[in-house]
């Protein structure tokens, strides 16, 4: 195989090697071109590491961008929603963007690393996009994805772990922080961030010191109980936490082929990001105008009666299909029957009452079950952990 | 005024249950304990600076998912979390892995035979048709077989409905199977003498039979019909022990207004003019209510702390007849480190599951011969669990607490009371027996709380020290428990009820009993209902 042919061959993250050797069930998946585990030894049992011990997730498939220079700042604040001027440095903020319909493109953070330097975290890649954006502002783009090596370290007693392997004072970090520490003499950035609505936090780091932090964590998280994380049981954990994903609760607009499949913010329930104080950012026109006129379509979250989980199904208002879901699970902490949804207008305000239908098979046999269901006005699931600081020790 | 609508007698989860869902109902509620704390078995205390143990029940599956939920137990700080798998050590120095990944389990039982590993495939599907028929009975009140009333000869109806669509083959495996012993149910199974009892335990925990006695089926059964979200079979630890259920219950309680009263001995239910109407304490206080429901057991609701003379004689004399011996003991172990056993990776998930050291059947056997013969097992049963490699705050990092139920131990030793000798021989007996397969761990204990049958009477009030407070064999099993005519919950002094362990579905921490009964208190008032039906099965 050519050196060109084998560059297109799935690649590996810089933690590979230890990743392997934990993956004991051997259950692959992919991940941006990456070979990640779906699960390393049993599924729930790393779900409830994260609620209950600690979950350490791969995370270096994440797409990064960095964004430096004079017109950093106002570069994003034209590319995103969300006023960026309020993300202070060593800050991080969520944000979403659209494109000049106000059509959303993607969700991710954005880290304040240092006055005009930032680093974009996406779903989708966002090279072309974001090239395209910066033509007239001063900034330069560079795709560091494969250049930052990076963990969540996910659960309640994730901040004992960090700082026992150096992250001292780690616990007045704020939710949203950043800071700075050294390991084996090289920088490790902390944001007390992650993916699971959980205390917890993201770790990121050169690659050549992948395999030392990850012996490092497990080796002094062994008597707090830390464990690997597959993608199976992160799935669990942000359902739980009521947190979006791109492609599966909205379709990205730049990916959409059919007319109307596309959301607006307004519509994905994410209006707490579009500040129309700012004067212009891409979509504004267009969802100022859906502000006026009216939204089509609402995000919900509904509590679902019983506890077959509603994937994939319709809700309906008095035997009228008014809605889809677009994403379910059970979820084991909150022991609560959890689904997202889109419903037409007007419905969908906080106590509106549905129904689910809902599928499930047992060998071989369909069974439907027409599941009450109610909205909800956050997730059950929103432990105090998460935002207390100091952090607790578990 | 200590003017009630209605009193519990004893803060155990299930009449924590009951008060929860009469306060829900908008009754003024309070829950008397004897105990100054909550949870009768259901209960974790530090009894070792650091150190929590869950002193009597250890593990959760039966708690009915639906009064979670409908409790909102998850928001007032109750968390279960599975555990993976368990094993048997053997004496030959190998073990059997019961691993959680399918996959890993067949490789392991074929390790030990193929034949096994294929079967194993015909046993969970036998096993699993019974969970089936069982679990949508648990959230219901068993039918009066007798009763000519519309809503029993409904509920018998639904109750006989599963039964017929299983066909005649499939009627006469359920027959066999509800009196059959689980040696003989394995031994249809499986040939190799570790498998075989790596899954007889679930037959004999807290039960005084054998695992050749008939009836124990069933016993493995009980421990097979619950689930951890869903997954039917499956246990977990609640984070902080077990006494986390009784706190979020005793939160929802008092979310819906009721009141815990501890310290509060009760000496007698006031009785007048063939009606409950209230309870008078040892210290002489009265509580005043029309409906009294007690969370004692059979015997010691109806012998104890009701006068003979306000009851029919039938019913002192079943209460009398009732069986509940006491066959179980614990130990609660904190520990220096994590003990490190023979053949097994500190790291490997079975670590933190169940461990065994009873390699065959005969051996189990044996071990009920000594409960027999009046004493403790010389080679005893252990259901062995380090909670803390799967709860943190159990114990400081890096230290391990250790719970150990132990099968068998007499309620009377040789028919005399236990002594304090006897307590440090039982006691040695289980120590050594770890010992043989962990060679560090005696070094490692630090402090051990140990109970026999006598400490469980005494501290938790279950007669006999008998954990599921009346034994589960099926001549005291749904409309026979406790017994026949009183199944509904309903005693025979009006305004009078039970709703504890001792009434349908039977023992183990399930909340079932105690919101089935609030379900038919409830009916009896004409109030609505406030306890949820069981979710579909499938
Ligand atoms: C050692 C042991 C291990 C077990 N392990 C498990 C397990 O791992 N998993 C599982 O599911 N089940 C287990 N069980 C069974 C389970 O714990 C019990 O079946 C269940 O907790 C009983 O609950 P209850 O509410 O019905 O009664 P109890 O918990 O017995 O509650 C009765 C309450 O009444 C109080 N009381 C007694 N007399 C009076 C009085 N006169 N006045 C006022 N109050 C009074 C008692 O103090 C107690 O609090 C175990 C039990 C024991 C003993």
């Amino acid at each position: 195989m050519s050196a060109a042919e084998r560059k297109t061959m799935l690649l590996t993250t810089p933690f590979h090697s230890r990743v392997e050797q934990y993956c004991e069930l051997n259950d692959w998946g992919l991940w941006q071109g990456y070979t990640t585990p779906n699960s390393y030894f049993d599924m729930e049992l790393e779900y409830f590491a994260i609620r209950s011990t600690a979950g350490v997730l791969d995370l270096s498939p994440m797409n990064k961008y960095r964004i430096l220079g004079p017109d950093a700042e106002a570069f994003l604040n034209r590319l995103v929603t969300r006023d960026v001027t309020k993300i202070g440095v060593d800050r991080v903020g969520y944000a979403v963007w659209c494109n000049d319909g106000g059509e959303l493109m993607d969700d991710g953070t954005i880290f304040h690393l240092a006055e005009d330097d930032y680093r974009l975290c996406s779903y989708m890649r966002a090279d072309d996009w974001l090239e395209w954006n910066a033509s007239g502002f001063d900034v330069t783009i560079n795709n560091e994805s494969d250049d930052i090596a990076a963990l969540a370290v996910q659960g309640p007693v994730s901040c004992t772990i960090l700082t026992l392997i150096g992250c001292e004072g780690l616990n007045e970090l704020k939710p949203f922080g950043i800071a700075r520490f050294d390991f084996e003499g090289v920088e490790m950035m902390v944001s007390r961030t992650g993916f699971t609505g959980d205390l917890g936090y993201e770790v990121w780091i050169d690659p050549s010191k992948a395999n030392a932090l990850w012996d490092q964590l497990f080796d002094k998280g062994r008597d707090y109980l830390i464990k690997p994380i597959g993608s199976h049981a992160l799935h669990v954990a942000r359902i739980e936490a009521g947190f979006l994903q791109a492609n599966v609760d909205f379709v990205p607009a730049e990916i959409a082929v059919r007319p109307g499949r596309t959301r607006t913010p307004l519509e994905m329930g994410l209006d707490w990001q579009v500040d129309f104080n700012k004067s212009l950012f891409n979509g504004r026109a267009a969802l100022v105008k859906q502000r006026e006129e009216g939204l089509r379509y609402r995000f919900v979250l509904l509590d679902v009666e019983g506890n077959k989980p509603a994937e994939h199904s319709f809700i309906y208002k008095n035997g009228k299909q008014i809605g889809i879901v677009t994403s379910a699970a059970w979820c084991p902490t909150a022991k609560s029957n959890l689904a997202f949804a889109q419903v037409e207008m007007p419905h969908g305000a906080v106590g509106d009452e549905f129904v689910a239908e809902i599928y499930y098979q047992r060998e071989l046999q369909w069974t439907r079950l027409m599941a009450p269901c109610k909205v909800i006005d956050g997730p059950l699931f929103n432990p105090p952990r998460k935002r207390q600081t100091p952090a607790p020790a578990h | 005024m200590n003017k009630y609508d209605a009193i519990v007698v004893g803060a155990g989860h299930n009449g924590l249950t009951n008060g929860a869902y009469l306060a829900k109902a908008g009754l003024k509620v309070a829950v008397l304990e004897r105990n100054p704390h909550i949870g009768g078995a259901t209960v974790s205390r530090e009894l070792y600076k650091g150190w929590y143990y869950s002193n009597c029940s250890y593990v959760s599956s039966l708690l009915r998912p639906e009064i979670t939920r409908d409790l909102e137990l998850p928001r007032h700080g109750l968390q279960v979390v599975p555990f993976g798998g368990g094993a048997t050590f053997m004496q030959n120095g190998d073990h059997f892995g019961s691993y959680s990944d399918y996959g890993r389990k067949y490789r392991e039982i074929s390790r030990h035979s193929k034949r096994d590993a294929n079967a194993y495939e015909r046993y969970r599907a036998d096993t699993s048709r019974q969970t089936r028929l069982i679990r949508p009975f648990l959230l219901k009140t068993p039918p009066d077989p007798t009763s000519l009333r519309l809503r029993d000869l409904k509920d018998l109806v639904d109750f006989a409905k599963p039964f017929l669509n299983m066909g005649e083959e499939g009627l006469l495996d359920t027959i066999k199977f509800w009196t059959t012993s689980v040696g003989d149910y394995l031994n249809e199974y499986f040939e190799t003498d570790v498998i075989k009892a790596q899954h007889a335990g679930s037959g004999i925990i807290g039960t005084a039979l054998g695992v050749y006695s008939p009836g124990t089926a069933y016993v493995l059964l009980h421990h097979y019909m619950g689930d951890v979200d869903g997954n039917v079979g499956a246990w977990g630890f609640a984070r902080g022990g077990m006494g986390a259920i009784a706190n979020a219950l005793s939160k929802s309680l008092q979310s819906f207004g009721g009141d815990i009263i501890c310290d509060a001995d009760v000496e007698r239910i006031i009785v007048k003019g063939g009606r409950a109407k209230g309870v008078a304490l040892k210290n002489g206080d009265e509580y005043h209510a029309d409906i009294v429901v007690s969370n004692l057991d059979p015997k010691r609701t109806l012998l104890d702390i009701t006068d003979e003379r306000d009851l029919p004689k039938d019913v002192v004399q079943k209460a009398k007849n009732f069986k509940i011996r006491g066959s179980s003991g614990k130990l609660n172990i904190a520990l220096d480190g994590l003990p490190t056993f023979d053949g097994l990776d500190p790291k490997n998930p079975l670590m933190s599951g169940d461990l065994h050291f009873s390699d065959s059947l005969e051996r189990m056997e044996r071990a009920y011969d000594d409960w027999k013969a009046g004493t403790w097992s010389k080679d005893p049963y252990l259901d062995m669990m380090i909670p803390s490699l799967t709860d943190p705050t159990m114990a400081p990092p890096g230290k391990h607490m250790m719970s150990v139920f132990v099968q068998y131990a007499p309620p009377k030793v040789e028919g005399r009371d236990w002594t304090d000798e006897d307590k440090d021989g039982f006691e040695k007996s289980v120590v050594d027996q770890i010992s043989k397969y962990s060679p560090n761990f005696r070094d490692l204990i630090l402090h051990c709380e140990t109970r026999t049958p006598r400490e469980i009477e005494a501290e938790v009030g279950l007669t006999e020290g008998n954990i599921f407070q009346g034994e589960l064999t099926f001549d005291q099993l749904l409309f026979n428990r406790p017994f026949p005519g009183y199944a509904q919950y309903r005693m025979p002094i009006k305004g009078m009820y039970m709703c504890s362990s001792g009434t349908h579905p039977g023992g183990g921490v399930m909340a079932a009993p105690g919101a089935n009964a609030a379900r038919e208190i409830l009916y009896d008032l004409k109030r609505p209902n406030t306890v949820p039906g069981s979710y579909a099965d499938d």
